[in-house]
């Protein structure tokens, strides 16, 4: 069983996390965006092996953050709150 | 060259004692330009070499193989083969590979063990056995052999399902497909290998493609950890490790990878002779020629390239077959593995031309590919020998998701994907 670090509560049980995605897909802004650019921002993926920087959310608080992990080691590397910076 | 396999054969090397068998394929060295290139020695690659040189006499071919032919999922799935599909695509996709199963012993000149015992998709509500009407219903339409089989019905083809009063998944019916049932999974990698192989075919193993040679905008060969090899078309059926050559080929994918675990017990005598599937538990379970219970569930909640699986998942499959089998309460589990599959957003795999010109795709199969692996082998084949999707392919390709023309099928696993 792995413990993931949540940014509020601390190191809580995996089974308490859910995968939300990319960090830095941003939604798409106003009237003209084109298909394929809608396509893009809702199915292609980065889906790295090694480093990632991904959205999560701790569903006991509800709170979403950004979590760096290795895809192949599974090993945390930073946990951030999501201050409006998952654009970056 | 490798000769036919047949009973007067089996008989002669009995007499003189297994000595006269030659290796089932050739391991060449890779010439430095071929007419075809398949990377990934798994199922999908080495059967579209097959039929390349098969279906298209195109001989000049090489599948080019990290590891060894069948190491990836082909050589990790629980053997299911079916064609229990909801929509049309889909059914002339799965259907299409269902039939070249029933043939391909014979195909091959290899056993590839298909057993055809029968598969029940259970359902444990009356909210469920509507579904499971429907489905059936769809699949008759679509002309796949399907029957809703009554609580009866299941207690004759699965007596030891818990079926108590107070079982948390009491039986409603099912959803029958007799044709259903296993193949021996290394068995379809090695007969299409050798067939490949007596045909002409390369099969490189130990060579990894490292990047991809782009010239004019378009692709023409691949760097590997063996040099060079050059090809103007390439196809690529590397399963979970798409979106790492997608990114060096320059382009994005819609897949995620996740690990998908199964596990198997001890021996023991023939107990269960069909394949049971409970959407309420995830999980699903068959008894291998060998007596081993075969268990497989859902995917990792993570995205992982570690290929072995996280336990929490585990336990919720095992408390699953518990739960549907509680006999199996005894048995000790003898392995557990996982591979990692590529996960698409509408649980249907991507056939066509990738966005590099002259690179082709067959990948997203995610947790369900083996049962396709015929299918994916002939369309593969046929969009690198003539550049172009036959009907089959078509709804399959890439411009899906741009153009919003689904093909949802999360439903057809009936396990979380
Ligand atoms: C636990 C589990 C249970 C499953 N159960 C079933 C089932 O019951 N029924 C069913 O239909 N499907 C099932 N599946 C899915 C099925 O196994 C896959 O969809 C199918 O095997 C995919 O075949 P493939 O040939 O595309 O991929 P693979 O067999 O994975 O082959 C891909 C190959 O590409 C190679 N490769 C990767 N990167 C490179 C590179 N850079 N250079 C060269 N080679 C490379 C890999 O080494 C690998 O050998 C299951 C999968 C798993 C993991
Ligand atoms: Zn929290």
């Amino acid at each position: 069983m792995q413990l993931f670090p949540c940014p509020f509560c601390g190191p809580r049980d995996e089974t308490e996390f859910h995968y939300g995605g990319d960090a830095g897909n941003a939604r798409p802004d106003g009237t003209e965006v084109p298909t394929e650019r809608w396509a893009e921002y809702l199915y292609l993926r980065s889906n790295p092996k090694g480093s990632a920087r991904e959205v999560w959310v701790h569903m006991t608080c509800s709170e979403f953050f950004v979590m760096e992990r290795d895809t192949v080691t599974h090993k945390v590397l930073s946990s951030t709150a999501l201050g409006g910076e998952h654009a970056a | 060259m490798t000769r036919s396999y047949s009973a007067l054969s089996l008989f002669k090397e009995g007499l003189a004692g297994q000595t006269g068998w030659k290796p089932a394929w050739r391991s060449p060295e890779a010439k430095p330009a071929y007419d075809a290139i398949v990377i990934g020695g798994g199922g999908h690659g080495l059967a579209t070499a097959y039929y390349l040189a098969k279906n298209h006499n195109i001989t000049r071919v090489a599948v080019l193989e990290k590891g060894w032919i069948g190491g990836g999922n082909t050589g990790r799935n629980t053997t299911v083969v079916r064609s229990n599909y909801y929509y049309p695509e889909s059914v002339a996709l799965y259907g299409l590979a269902h039939r070249l199963y029933e043939g391909l012993s014979k195909d091959l000149n290899y056993n590839v063990m298909l057993s055809q015992r029968g598969m029940v998709n259970l359902c444990h509500s009356t909210g469920e056995m509507e579904i499971g009407a429907r489905t059936v219903n769809a699949m008759q339409i679509n002309g796949i052999d399907a029957e809703l089989l009554s609580p009866d019905d299941v207690r004759r083809v699965a007596p030891i399902y818990n079926f108590s009063a107070d079982a948390r998944f009491p039986v409603f019916g099912g959803i029958w497909q007799g044709r259903a049932g296993t193949a021996r999974h290394d068995a379809v990698a090695w007969g299409y290998a050798r067939a490949a192989s007596r045909l002409g075919v390369d099969i490189i193993q130990n060579c990894e493609i490292t990047d991809f040679i782009i010239e004019g905008g378009r692709c023409r060969g691949v760097q590997t950890s063996r040099g060079a090899i050059r090809a103007d078309r390439i196809g690529m059926a590397v399963a979970g490790h798409s979106s790492v050559l997608a990114a060096k080929a320059g382009f994005r994918l819609p897949i995620n990878s996740y690990a998908l675990q199964a596990c198997v017990s001890e021996p023991v005598k023939p107990i269960l002779d069909t394949v049971v599937l409970s959407p309420g538990t995830g999980v699903y379970v068959s008894q291998s020629d060998k007596g081993e219970i075969v268990i497989g569930g859902g995917l990792d909640r993570i995205p992982s390239y570690a290929q072995r699986g996280n336990l929490p998942t585990l336990e919720t499959v095992i408390a699953g077959v518990l739960e549907m089998f509680p006999i199996f309460g005894q048995l000790k589990l003898m392995r557990q593995w996982a591979g990692i599959v590529d996960v698409v957003p509408d649980s249907s795999p991507i056939i066509g031309e990738s966005p590099l010109p002259g690179l082709f795709l067959n990948c997203g199969w995610g947790t369900g590919g083996f049962k396709a692996i015929p299918a994916g082998g002939t369309l593969l084949a046929q969009l690198l020998a003539s550049g172009k999707h036959n009907d089959i392919s078509r709804p399959f390709d890439l411009d899906r998701f741009a153009s919003g023309r689904l093909i949802d099928e999360a439903a057809g696993s009936g396990i979380a994907h």
